[in-house]
């Protein structure tokens, strides 16, 4: 009797166990909103949250922080990554799951995966030896006079260049799902493989590509060093993709633990990471919801 | 066999990975009737099924030699268009792949491929084929809803009015009924009898009781190799060969 009524503890209390657990580490995102809320209040009672987010003077020694030229160099740097890095990365995983030798493919999804295993300061070494000077010296005098190659442009394409696997592994993952007599039903009609890919497989396999992105482009938000090393980190909105930017993680990166005696700076510097902290989480909310509609079209 | 051959596979072989798994096969499928394969499981019979629209190039590797004529011509001539041979052929697999699209679309997308453009001319057209497979009167009103949305055996309707939108001389059928519930396997049924005046119908099927009810003729494959071939009755009842008797003895005891 005793026996049993250890084994239906100990079975009670494990499960317990793991749910303590996983809500301490899901909490970790409340406490660290809460947290960088926290440390931001010194620079929002100062400055509206209007003002942090239009103006685009950023001076801190007169107490001037305006992050829209921060904000701006993000989404400049991660919406080229992704223009760049999505066509490549369906066109690829097309290639792999649809037309690629058995053999071709063992060799090849290594190399893919391979390049996600690359540490990010070495993109931002590459990018600045072949990167920059290939825009510097090649694509910028067709355009403009005079580019120094560190920019916004730039850091989109080192950036692709990083997201690019992991786009790749999950467009991958999901076009191997789809059953093969879904495609024969295509075939069979008499049509082309092209055909099949353009009608059948891209439309049943959206909901994937789309949740793919997603992942990509919190992962480009974020992404820090390779960005900061040929971006040109210059606090100004960028109005074409020859000019500098300057993301927001870069700008904490650089600045965080330096120059702490002005006053607000820490905090300032905190908002920003509070900011790329909403964006994230506000993209990541509205993806799904785009992603639970779609999924409700695809079966309705 | 008074009909001339729609179908004539001539010392065709089949090897998947070094394996033969269709061996020496010589078979004339005869015009505008329905004939059955039957067999045990991993016997050929899909195998067969699908080396008559060419589905089979998309295995990894396989090797094919021999000739399978259709209409008199070689489809294994690399001279062929595949796409051809395949709108000729309707293929019915063993559970509904509706294309994820409308029901409209579904049955659309193969005139379309081919070239039909005209709204009018694509709506008579899914009209007809919606009716040829009784599906109708029953999604008339919901045309552009998500083919998935219908029954498993609506569905497999669709997909059957899809494969006949493109005109094709030949049904296949890999086991259709196989994912269906007695009633929708029965209205599959009939409508391979009844579509038999227009097709010429090949079948695959494990239920030997359906092969009896719809096919004319009957093939039975025994590891690669066809042991034998007749009308139906006479496979079924009074078979030549000791292995088939075997096989079909459970059917009539």
């Amino acid at each position: 009797m005793i026996l049993q009524r250890i084994r239906f503890l100990k079975d009670k209390f494990i499960s317990k166990l793991m749910l303590v657990f996983t809500l301490a580490s899901v909490s970790l995102v409340f406490v660290i909103g809460i947290g960088l809320y926290y440390r931001s209040i010194p620079v929002l009672n100062k400055l509206s949250w209007f003002d942090l987010l239009t103006k685009s003077d950023w001076k801190p020694m007169k107490g001037l922080f305006g992050f829209y030229p921060f904000i701006m160099g993000t989404l400049w740097v991660t919406a080229i990554a992704i223009i760049i890095a999505l066509p490549l990365s369906i066109l690829t995983s097309l290639y792999l799951v649809e037309y690629a030798h058995a053999k071709i493919k063992r060799i090849l999804i290594p190399f893919v995966n391979l390049l996600s295993g690359i540490p990010p300061v070495i993109y931002g070494v590459w990018g600045v030896l072949f990167i920059v000077p290939l825009i510097q010296e090649h694509i910028a005098p067709h355009f403009i006079e005079f580019s120094t190659g560190y920019s916004v442009l730039a850091g989109g394409i080192v950036l692709a260049i990083m997201i690019f696997p992991l786009i790749v592994s999950i467009i991958t993952e999901v076009l191997t799902t789809i059953p093969q007599e879904l495609k024969d039903a295509s075939l069979s009609i008499g049509a082309t493989k092209w055909e099949t890919i353009k009608k059948v497989i891209i439309r049943k396999a959206t909901p994937g590509i789309i949740a793919a992105t997603v992942l990509a482009i919190s992962r480009a938000f974020g992404e820090t060093i390779a960005v900061l090393m040929v971006c040109g980190n210059n606090a100004v909105v960028p109005h074409s993709v020859f000019d500098t930017g300057y993301p927001l993680p870069a700008l904490i990166a650089n600045n965080y633990g330096e120059m702490m005696s002005i006053p607000l700076y820490d905090s300032a510097l905190m908002f920003a990471a509070l900011l790329l902290f909403i964006i994230i989480l506000l993209f990541n909310i509205i993806s799904r919801v785009i992603l639970a509609r779609l999924e409700r079209n695809l079966t309705k | 066999m008074t009909n001339t051959p729609h179908i004539s596979v001539q010392d065709f072989n089949v090897y998947i990975e070094n394996q033969h798994i269709l061996k020496n096969i010589n078979i004339n499928i005869p015009n505008k009737s329905v004939t059955s394969i039957i067999g045990p499981s991993g016997c050929g019979k899909t195998t067969l099924l699908k080396s008559f629209n060419r589905l089979l190039d998309n295995t990894a590797n396989v090797k094919i030699d021999g000739k399978v004529l259709v209409d008199g011509e070689n489809i294994y001539d690399p001279n062929v268009e595949v796409t051809h041979i395949r709108k000729k052929m309707g293929l019915l697999s063993q559970r509904p792949y509706p294309l994820p699209m409308s029901i409209y679309d579904n049955v659309a997308y193969g005139p379309r491929i081919h070239g039909i453009r005209k709204k009018s001319e694509l709506d008579e057209l899914v009209e007809l084929q919606l009716k040829a497979t009784g599906l109708w009167n029953e999604v008339k009103d919901r045309l552009n809803a998500s083919a998935t949305r219908l029954s498993i055996g609506q569905q497999q309707r669709l997909c059957l009015a899809r494969g006949l939108a493109v005109e094709p001389e030949i049904i296949l059928g890999d086991e259709s009924t196989s994912a269906l519930d007695p009633v929708s396997t029965h209205i599959i049924e009939d409508l391979f009898i009844h579509l038999k005046q227009k097709y010429t119908i090949v079948l695959v099927t494990h239920i030997l009781r359906q092969a009896r009810r719809v096919s004319d003729y009957i093939i039975f494959v025994y590891m690669g190799k066809i042991i034998e071939f007749g009308p139906t009755e006479e496979v079924l009842l009074n078979p030549k060969e000791e292995l088939t008797r075997e096989y079909v003895k459970g059917f009539i005891s």
